[in-house]
């Protein structure tokens, strides 16, 4: 397997790149959602009123779970496209 | 039919379907017995790991925290599911990629060092056995329920039925035993989620119902934040008051997912790498079905447990239940010796209020009130919620059967975990290579046997409610496994002293920190320091430590491999290739 590296180690490097800007993006998203919504920016977000709380409270109990999802799965369909680009696909 | 001859019938007929699979499903080989052949559909495998990863902390412990403590208890929510994000995309599909059966064993070959797989087996072990204590308390918890007996004997019990089977079959039988495990416990968390729901609000969903209105027209939670506040408790939805320490806590219990090692055990048995990262969404979905609902389940509880007590007036000389008209569900608890009632003030009515509050206190002395009179353990409250809203018989019975599959899936799991640590990486792999297979499968099975006695034995004297203990669990688990898994794959710099020091230092000062306030291996009194915020370093709290933790072992690693060799070009080689997932099929067995 080192082989294929070692034949094709540029395409090697953008498919690592490609991955790495990916999991930014994805985690740069997940941060927001629970750290920067359901926590840091609660208090801040406090005004916008949501069933009897506030939006704060429905990211940290409900919001963020439902954005982990979705970010797993445009993860996992991502990624696949971009094994597929650069032919290291299964 | 009563209630106990129903919760028996239906409880056994669980039982003796997981017991069945268990023996049909026997492992025969190794390969069977750690990673079930590798021939699991992402879905079902998602299925199954979500069965392993929602425990008695998620099932019984969690929604129970959340009725107490409201928005602070949303680090577990949080923590619990933001893990899956990073295990997907920093971990599983790089780990699948590499093709071995254990969580050591990649350590081991990455950081081409046996004393760094040795090293990687302590910190499992240590990290394991800290979850299955949590585990043990919450199955205690529920054949205390069940049985009628107190909390002790319900424990002993669950622990003979957990090594049965848990010996008895290996990973293929605990896959597809845990498949069942997850429909009966999801069905038994969210069926009466969904009455109560109905009744509180009229809306089907909890998921929707917390945020409506309560059939008196209300909010739901503007209700039950006047509730609480009118006996003296915080708001149910208030910000917390250390919001660095909800931050170290959440992000503990995050990276501690990651780097739990009954969880990534789960991803060597998919067939592709493509299937890691579905394995992962898929989990996750499994998972999301009860932790939406915990949050409505614990806000209504809440709600549902004041009003029993709280029948009128607070002030009022008859708006507190009468101790001689309990309901039922109170007596049982009562035996338990999990809910307590102590008549203060000799009035025979229940007063349920925080005598901690200095504001309340006044009201409270100008009622003629002398004192809290129910304590009651948070564990009890999602099994005791069906019968405080009075649902048919049948949903009790089934929450009590839903509450043992979560406790036994995991402990399951676990003890997975720690067997195949034992038998295959310590023995097998380090001290004993001659070992034939069949003897490794013994060894396995004895491993697994010692760590149940252990474990149910620190389980008699829990050093918190279970999802607490599990908490600390994750916290190891953060700060010495999590890291030396990323670091292996998105370093290439990273060589063994960096990695089995920084491993040491991040597990070490996180269980000091932990045995300061907890007590030296949970043994009660021994804490050094009383666990309470202004004792704590920079307010973060032994559950939040692991943050930390896995702070000092990035930066150990990093720094000490900075200053050392770099790892030899064929290590590199290989971290090259687990980050490509052309090639896995190759890499089955070893």
């Amino acid at each position: 397997m080192g082989g294929i590296m070692a034949e094709n180690n540029e395409s090697g490097h953008a498919y690592w790149k490609a991955n790495l800007n990916l999991i930014a993006i994805c985690l740069v998203i997940w941060f927001i959602a629970s750290f920067g919504f359901g926590l840091l920016l609660r208090p801040a977000l406090s005004g916008i009123s949501v069933g009897g709380s506030d939006l704060g409270f429905w990211f940290a109990q409900q919001g963020s779970i439902w954005v982990f999802l979705g970010l797993i799965f445009f993860y996992a369909i991502r990624m696949n496209a971009i094994d597929k680009k650069f032919g290291v696909e299964e | 039919m009563d209630l106990q001859t129903l919760t028996y019938i239906v409880v056994g007929a669980s039982f003796a379907l997981y017991i069945g699979i268990a023996f049909w499903a026997r492992a025969g080989s190794t390969g069977e017995f750690y990673a079930a052949g590798r021939g699991v559909h992402p879905i079902a495998n998602g299925m199954a790991t979500a069965a392993d990863w929602m425990s008695a902390a998620s099932f019984i412990s969690m929604a129970g925290i959340i009725s107490f403590s409201g928005y602070g208890a949303s680090a577990y929510l949080m923590g619990w599911t933001g893990g899956y994000v990073l295990l997907a995309m920093l971990l599983a599909p790089y780990l699948r990629k590499f093709g071995k059966f254990t969580v050591p064993e990649f350590i081991g070959d990455r950081f081409y060092s046996s004393t760094a797989r040795i090293v990687a087996v302590v910190c499992l072990i240590i990290c394991s056995i800290t979850y299955v204590i949590g585990q043990m308390k919450g199955v205690g918890v529920a054949f205390s329920r069940f049985l009628e007996v107190d909390a002790s004997t319900g424990l002993l019990i669950g622990t003979a039925i957990v090594f049965l089977y848990a010996v008895q079959g290996g990973m293929k039988g605990i896959t597809y035993t845990q498949i069942a495990q997850y429909c009966v416990l999801i069905l038994a968390y969210t069926i009466p989620a969904i009455f109560i729901s109905m009744e509180l609000t009229g809306n089907i969903l909890p998921q929707v119902g917390l945020f409506s209105n309560h059939v008196s027209g209300e909010p739901l939670l503007t209700k039950l934040d006047q509730i609480v506040v009118d006996l003296g408790f915080a708001e149910y939805t208030s910000f917390t008051s250390n919001p660095f320490n909800m931050f170290m806590f959440t992000m503990s219990l995050m990276i501690g997912t990651a780097g739990l090692p009954h969880v990534i055990i789960r991803f060597f048995t998919v067939p592709k790498v493509s299937d890691a990262r579905w394995t992962a969404g898929w989990s996750l979905v499994f998972i999301a079905i009860l932790y939406t609902t915990a949050p409505g389940v614990g806000a209504m509880a809440r709600m549902n447990l004041m009003d029993t007590i709280q029948t009128g007036a607070v002030g009022a000389e008859d708006g507190n239940l009468l101790y001689e008209s309990r309901p039922d569900w109170f007596k049982n608890w009562e035996t338990t010796g999990l809910l307590k009632f102590e008549d203060k003030n000799g009035d025979g009515r229940i007063q349920y209020y925080n005598d901690k509050s200095t504001s309340f206190a006044p009201k409270a002395e100008e009622f003629g009130w002398k004192g809290n009179e129910l304590t009651v353990d948070r564990d009890i409250m999602v099994l005791a919620n069906p019968e405080i809203a009075k649902l048919p018989n049948w949903v009790i019975a089934l929450v009590a059967a839903g509450g043992l599959a979560a406790a036994l899936s995991t402990a399951a799991g676990l003890l997975m975990a720690i067997s195949s640590a034992v038998s295959h990486d310590l023995l097998k792999g380090t001290f004993t290579p001659q070992i034939t297979e069949k003897q490794e499968l013994m060894w396995a099975r004895i491993s697994m046997a010692v760590a149940i006695v252990i474990s149910a034995y620190l389980g008699l004297n829990p050093p918190g409610f279970a999802a607490q203990v599990v908490a600390l669990a994750f916290g190891l688990a953060a700060s010495s496994i999590f890291p030396a898994l990323m670091m292996g794959i998105f370093s290439k710099r990273v060589n063994s002293k960096g990695a089995i020091l920084g491993m040491v230092a991040g597990i070490a000062t996180t269980l000091l920190y932990i045995f300061t306030y907890k007590g030296w291996f949970f043994i009660p009194g021994t804490a050094m320091l009383p666990n309470t915020p202004d004792n704590h370093l920079l307010g973060i709290s032994p559950e939040a430590f692991g943050t930390v933790g896995a702070i000092i072992n990035f930066a150990v690693a990093y720094g000490v491999s900075a200053m050392s060799a770099e790892p030899p070009k064929e290590i590199q080689d290989l971290v090259e290739s687990i980050r490509i997932p052309k090639g896995a099929g190759a890499a089955i067995d070893h």
